[in-house]
């Protein structure tokens, strides 16, 4: 009896969806991660399970839910307390992270760019002033940041960005339009990259006028300036490297949904007299998925800790960023391929893993990208 | 009225991991189990934590008795609030037969020790589902104890609880010092926020010995053997109420 009540009153997805509950997968974990991953885990599973189809079919931003978060310290990990954040570290961020968006994909990249993108930054950069101002209000989950940086006319390129900021007074004034900005409805401020000149590049914060094209188009917007003039560029590929393995925590998280999904039906689906998971050719799929997954969850483990000790991670955080979107986007279609026609339609969760998971391979930094700045830092490596 | 509060935590197998019986009948595999906190524990620290709070009481000690691991779960206590921890060490062959005699009379001993006003535990265990800890320690104490708690509130030197039993609700006023167990509807366990799990680290857990608080742990109860329930028969769909009343009448049942 107390076992029924409990299913009820933990009003879970029906007690049937097997999620690995091994304890080796947790065993390399020191005790206050493996506490952070369980009390995300619960929070994702109670929160953001039950809602996230239905916010994907509403294209809803989940207010609330982002405010809990921000309760429990999720939408500033990496932000010391004296701001209001957890001080935690990245390890710490990047399994919080994955728990999230295995939960939902989406309340995923919110809270990503929130602590990579827009924290991290005036956190690095920021005068004491700045901080004050910038940081803790945006560390409950009440207001959210955003950070800026592709056009209409470049995403990849970035070096090419038109967005102009001319000095007046004390004030700096941008002129120029913005695309492709996540958080962008719904975030209270914007690390913004803008240049004064093609040579060099400018950063600005300013409280941004939203467009419903996920763009702000900042006419004549008033902001301060980050950090000093000419370090834009720096300040971007800097913060972008952070990002990464923000990004791949939650392509890993978008992975792991979609990897329980398919083991789940294939236990359960049956043909020709037994489960499908029975035959060779689903449980080899099932085997290669599994090895994506485990591989890119320690690369970018490892990126994160590399973050953490202060050593140079650029090469290791493209590779956990590469390596975790492009398992997510494979999982996610052999997923739908193990759930046959299921897989297809909107009954099953496994369609919506396959969209949230494409985007991983291409917004903070294409897999091309990734493989260049991959190749770079290895020739680095073998030239000196 | 300031007190200290002793709430136990049990670690068992997570309720959401299938459970597999050991092929030699003994018990239930537990070896690279996802284990966590009795989610009836959870409920009893919540309810210590928020007593805290209010002011009503001072300090909670979380209490949790086996192996080294249980100290995982001590952990979770302190990041939900709790103060401090104490770690009863019991491993081996005791910990297999550790049931609720034993544990009640390391509570009671703790409770004197710790000269706790309250003392709070889940009503049941989702592994063992024997429901006698917390009634065993009201009476090794001598304490008024109110059990099922849906509601606990502090009404002057004593406690209002209004319990959950089959008929209903029963509201009755106890004084403290006392025992309650929780029910699941007594509350919603908080989330450990990131800044309370890192704040735990920082809080203390004490390690002590049964034998230390006069307790001996040998088992009166032998189990002889532990098996699956046996596989759900399929019903049978009848035409009408007259079938119905036949089909009874014919088994014995009417």
């Amino acid at each position: 009896m107390a076992a029924l009540l409990l299913c009820a009153r933990k009003a879970l997805l029906p007690g049937s969806l097997r999620r690995l509950h091994t304890v080796y997968q947790m065993a390399e974990l020191p005790e206050t991660h493996e506490m952070l991953r369980q009390t995300c885990r619960d929070f994702a599973d109670r929160e953001l399970c039950p809602i996230a189809a239905q916010l994907d079919k509403e294209h809803r931003y989940p207010a609330e839910q982002v405010r809990k978060m921000g309760a429990m310290g999720l939408m500033a990990v990496e932000v010391p307390e004296q701001f209001g954040g957890a001080g935690l570290d990245y390890l710490a961020y990047a399994i919080g992270v994955e728990e999230i968006s295995r939960g939902c994909a989406s309340t995923g990249v919110v809270m990503s760019v929130n602590n990579s993108l827009y924290l991290g930054p005036v956190l690095k950069f920021g005068s004491e002033e700045q901080k004050q101002q910038w940081i803790t209000p945006f560390t409950t989950g009440e207001k959210v940041g955003c950070f800026a940086l592709s056009e209409p006319g470049n995403g990849s390129d970035a070096g090419a960005a038109s967005t102009v900021a001319r000095l007046e007074g004390d004030h700096w004034v941008l002129n120029g339009t913005k695309a492709w900005i996540t958080n962008s409805w719904d975030a209270s401020a914007t690390v913004v990259f803008a240049t004064t000149d093609k040579a060099l590049k400018h950063k600005v914060t300013v409280p941004p006028q939203h467009t419903h094209t996920g763009g702000p188009g900042q006419e004549d917007c008033r902001g301060n300036l980050l950090g000093q003039p000419g370090m834009g560029f720096k300040i971007a590929m800097q913060t972008l490297d952070s990002g990464r393995v923000g990004i791949a925590a939650q392509a890993l998280g978008i992975a792991q949904a979609a990897l329980d999904c398919a083991v789940d039906y294939a236990e359960k689906r049956t043909a020709f007299g037994a489960p499908i998971s029975k035959l060779q050719g689903i449980q080899f799929k099932l085997a290669d998925m599994a090895l994506a997954l485990e591989g890119a969850r320690l690369l970018t483990w490892r990126a994160a800790m590399l973050k953490d000790n202060g050593k140079p991670y650029t090469k290791e955080a493209a590779m956990a960023k590469l390596a975790a979107s492009e398992a997510a986007t494979l999982i996610s279609h052999q997923a739908i391929q193990v759930l046959g026609g299921m897989g297809y339609v909107t009954d099953m969760p496994a369609e919506r893993h396959y969209r949230d998971a494409r985007i991983t391979e291409i917004y903070e930094g294409t897999s091309e990208i990734q493989r260049l700045v991959i190749a770079n830092q290895v020739l680095k490596d073998y030239r000196c | 009225m300031a007190g200290r509060v002793l709430v136990g935590v049990k670690r068992v197998i997570d309720y959401a991991v299938k459970i597999r019986v050991k092929p030699d009948k003994t018990g239930v595999v537990t070896d690279g189990v996802k284990h966590s906190m009795n989610p009836f524990c959870e409920i009893a620290v919540e309810e210590a934590v928020r007593l805290r709070e209010k002011k009503l009481m001072k300090e909670v000690i979380a209490v949790s008795c086996g192996p080294q691991q249980c100290q995982e779960t001590i952990r979770t206590a302190l990041a939900m609030g709790a103060d401090r921890g104490i770690h009863v060490e019991v491993s081996g062959k005791d910990y297999e037969n550790l049931g609720p005699l034993q544990v009640s009379k390391i509570m009671a001993a703790l409770a004197k020790k710790e000269e706790a006003s309250l003392v709070i535990v889940g009503k049941q265990a989702i592994d063992g589902d024997c429901n006698q800890t917390g009634q065993m320690t009201a009476a090794l104490l001598d304490w008024p104890q109110g059990t099922f708690a849906s509601e606990v509130s502090v009404d002057g030197d004593g406690l209002k609880v209004e319990r959950e039993i089959d008929g209903g609700l029963e509201s009755v006023r106890i004084k403290m010092p006392a025992v309650v167990t929780a029910d699941l509807r007594l509350n919603e366990p908080r989330y450990a926020t990131l800044p309370n799990i890192m704040k735990a680290k920082k809080k203390k857990i004490a390690s002590v010995k049964p034998a230390d608080l006069g307790v001996e742990l040998t088992s009166r109860l032998e189990i002889l053997a532990v098996e699956d329930p046996p596989q759900r028969q399929s019903g049978v769909k009848v035409e009408s109420v007259q079938d119905l009343v036949t089909k009874l009448r014919d088994s014995g049942t009417l």
